[in-house]
């Protein structure tokens, strides 16, 4: 009988055991993305594999995994597991995350695929192709979640076209393309660490718990799955920073930089999530605010408390941040609120018991500054003149969100940041995205911000309707407001008759 | 180091140039404390238009919906034009009195705060 190898020389084996530096070619015409970004790495082997999961105990693992998630999956489709939704406006919240966020598992599928194969440490490339297929399934789940929920309401029939061209999903989209068009070490950076290890808690908690209060089990399902993967993707993120940080001093600042830059892009995508929390859940778990203190200013407090020994400090435009937790929430449903005429999800009046949450949560600034404006567009609506914002909104350059954000020491005045390069003026939403622009201009006045493209006459035409039409959305069907919108009406009719349903049994 | 790149010497292209615009040039527009409107908005105008095509129909059109609109007195308003202090000639052209491309023109109106002082 062949003798049993121990666990841990079958994992030296299977993974540093594969890997050899090449002879015939040079090892840097054959790995020639790791040095540009000044990155100094002295000894691959100092990297400590954070998990010791070799690819046959991989696939055998995702493999019970994805037999589970796909039962659940198929006996929520076989019993219209839709209608256990707490409400359809739900939807608004679960749109918005499929079509902004379930793409960008695809990509990260691609660059962790593309680091596998280009970053010279084996423990390294061992990590980002087990995430690289991780990342895969991830998208794979939330594609079946998207075929089920398309069979019954709009706005998920195509979601590819969509993100390469709607205006809002040109700021999850940017943010990735950000990233995958760095430097190896920047994407691990962004991703793996600011991403994945400082900020996930922020989109995944309030997300999944959203999504179970509310009735959304195919969401549920797929977090569930993924979970397990993230936890490896969050160990990796921390891998990385660390191993970067003791490979040489004069990483520090790079890395540094890098976080602050990543920290800011993070918070600024985040803001969507923040109003998902706030404003489009039904049933509410807890408010962004909440939900920033406990994940970033803690746990994220924490963190770098144990990274200043590497002489790492809190990202820089953290105190801001936390200074917006008042405020973004409110601010970002404004914007699409008001622009919902060119989305693909709807949006809502805001009734009494909900105001009254939101100015509970927000003692400090929701009666004072969001709502009298809320109050104002209810009574619009109920004069049949529902508010829609038909000129076109200011975008920043960096995060491409509409300038809606407000000065640090002042809810009541948009942050307005501006800059001249080689003669032409850019404009941002916020001291940490100029941070970012005056850092790389030549990568970001490159930006396609959707609302110059259309004064540039590049989708479709100039009027909305020509706008919607490139873009995918149907007018009248996917947009506009919930009250009066054709899904509503599917939903409380649903809803009758399982209520005549129930009364008869 | 303007950009971090793997080819030196990389440069990028700046999608919006002028140019892009035909016969316009891009101009943002902001009415301060009044933030029923989330953001600045965004135009394609030309050169050639007067300010007090601004004053008279752009701005009724997209603000008028706020019920302070109504109440402006526009002789005591204020603007600013790229972060200075500017007095508008309703009469000129906003090109020739240094309204250029992406420009940005704030405006106050004192006494008009928002609802119920709010700033929105
Ligand atoms: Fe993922
Ligand atoms: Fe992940
Ligand atoms: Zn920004």
């Amino acid at each position: 009988m062949a003798k049993k190898i121990p666990l841990k020389r079958k994992y030296e084996m299977m993974t540093r055991g594969l890997a050899w530096d090449t002879t015939y070619q040079d090892m840097d015409d054959v790995y020639p993305y790791d040095k540009f970004e000044g990155i100094k790495i002295h000894d691959w082997d100092a990297w400590e594999d954070p998990f010791r999961l070799t690819q046959d105990a991989y696939w055998k693992y995702q493999a019970e995994k994805e037999r589970k998630l796909y039962a659940v999956i198929d006996s929520f489709a076989q019993n219209n597991g839709q209608l256990g939704l707490s409400d359809a406006r739900y939807l608004g919240a679960l749109k918005l995350f499929l079509t902004g966020v379930s793409p960008l598992e695809y990509q990260a599928h691609r660059h962790f695929a593309h680091l596998a194969r280009n970053i010279r440490g084996t423990g390294a490339q061992v990590a980002a192709q087990m995430q690289s297929i991780d990342e895969l399934r991830h998208a794979q789940t939330q594609i079946h979640a998207i075929s089920h929920y398309n069979k019954y309401f709009d706005g998920l029939h195509d979601f590819t076209h969509m993100h390469d061209r709607v205006w809002y999903l040109s700021v999850p989209k940017s943010f990735f393309d950000d990233a995958v068009s760095a430097g190896p070490f920047e994407f691990f950076t962004a991703i793996s660490f600011s991403f994945e290890y400082v900020l996930t808690n922020l989109l995944f908690v309030p997300f999944m718990s959203g999504a179970a209060y509310n009735g959304d089990l195919a969401t549920v399902t797929f977090g569930f799955s993924a979970q397990s993967d993230e936890s490896r993707h969050m160990t990796l993120g921390l891998e990385v920073i660390k191993f970067l940080l003791e490979q040489d001093e004069a990483n520090v600042p790079i890395i540094q930089h890098w976080i602050d830059k990543w920290f800011w892009r993070g918070h600024r995508l985040l803001s969507l999530v923040g109003m998902m929390m706030d404003y489009m859940l039904p049933k509410k778990i807890m408010s962004w605010k909440d939900a920033w203190e406990m994940y970033f200013e803690e746990q994220g407090g924490a963190l770098f408390e144990d990274l200043a020994r590497y002489g790492i400090r809190p990202p820089m435009h953290a105190e801001q941040a936390n200074n917006e937790k008042h405020r973004i929430s409110h601010e970002v449903w404004a914007i699409f609120y008001q622009y919902t005429h060119a989305a693909g999800f709807h949006t809502w009046d805001i009734d009494d018991e909900h105001k009254a949450w939101l100015s509970a949560e927000y003692p400090d600034t929701f009666d004072k500054y969001y709502r009298p404006r809320l109050d104002l567009w209810k009574q619009m609506a109920a004069d049949g003149n529902r508010y829609y914002n038909m000129a076109l909104p200011q975008l920043c350059q960096v995060c491409q969100i509409p300038m809606g954000f407000t000065e640090p020491d002042d809810p009541t005045t948009i942050c307005f940041r501006s800059r001249e390069y080689q003669g032409d003026r850019y404009h941002f939403c916020s001291d940490g995205c100029q941070y970012i622009f005056d850092h790389e201009p030549e990568k970001y006045i490159q930006a396609w911000l959707p609302v110059h493209q259309i004064f540039q006459g590049n989708c479709g035409g100039a009027e909305i309707p020509d706008v919607l039409n490139w873009y995918h959305l149907n007018l009248g069907v996917d947009n506009m407001a919930y009250e009066g919108s054709a899904e509503e009406k599917i939903w409380n009719d649903w809803m009758a008759t399982r209520r005549v349903g129930a009364a008869r049994t | 180091m303007a950009v971090t790149a793997l080819k030196p010497g990389y440069t990028g292209q700046n999608l919006d140039a002028v140019e892009n615009f035909g016969p316009n040039q891009l101009v943002y527009l902001h009415w301060e404390k009044h933030l029923m409107f989330c953001a600045a908005l965004a135009f394609p105008f030309p050169p050639e238009m007067p300010f007090g095509a601004i004053v008279g129909e752009v701005l009724p059109q997209f603000y008028g919906p706020h019920p302070d609109f109504e109440k402006i007195d526009w002789s005591t308003v204020r603007w600013t034009l790229d972060g200075e202090d500017f007095v508008p000639d309703l009469e000129a052209s906003i090109g020739s009195q240094g309204v250029g491309h992406k420009s940005m023109l704030r405006f106050w109106t004192p006494g008009l705060d928002g609802l119920g002082d709010s700033g929105a």
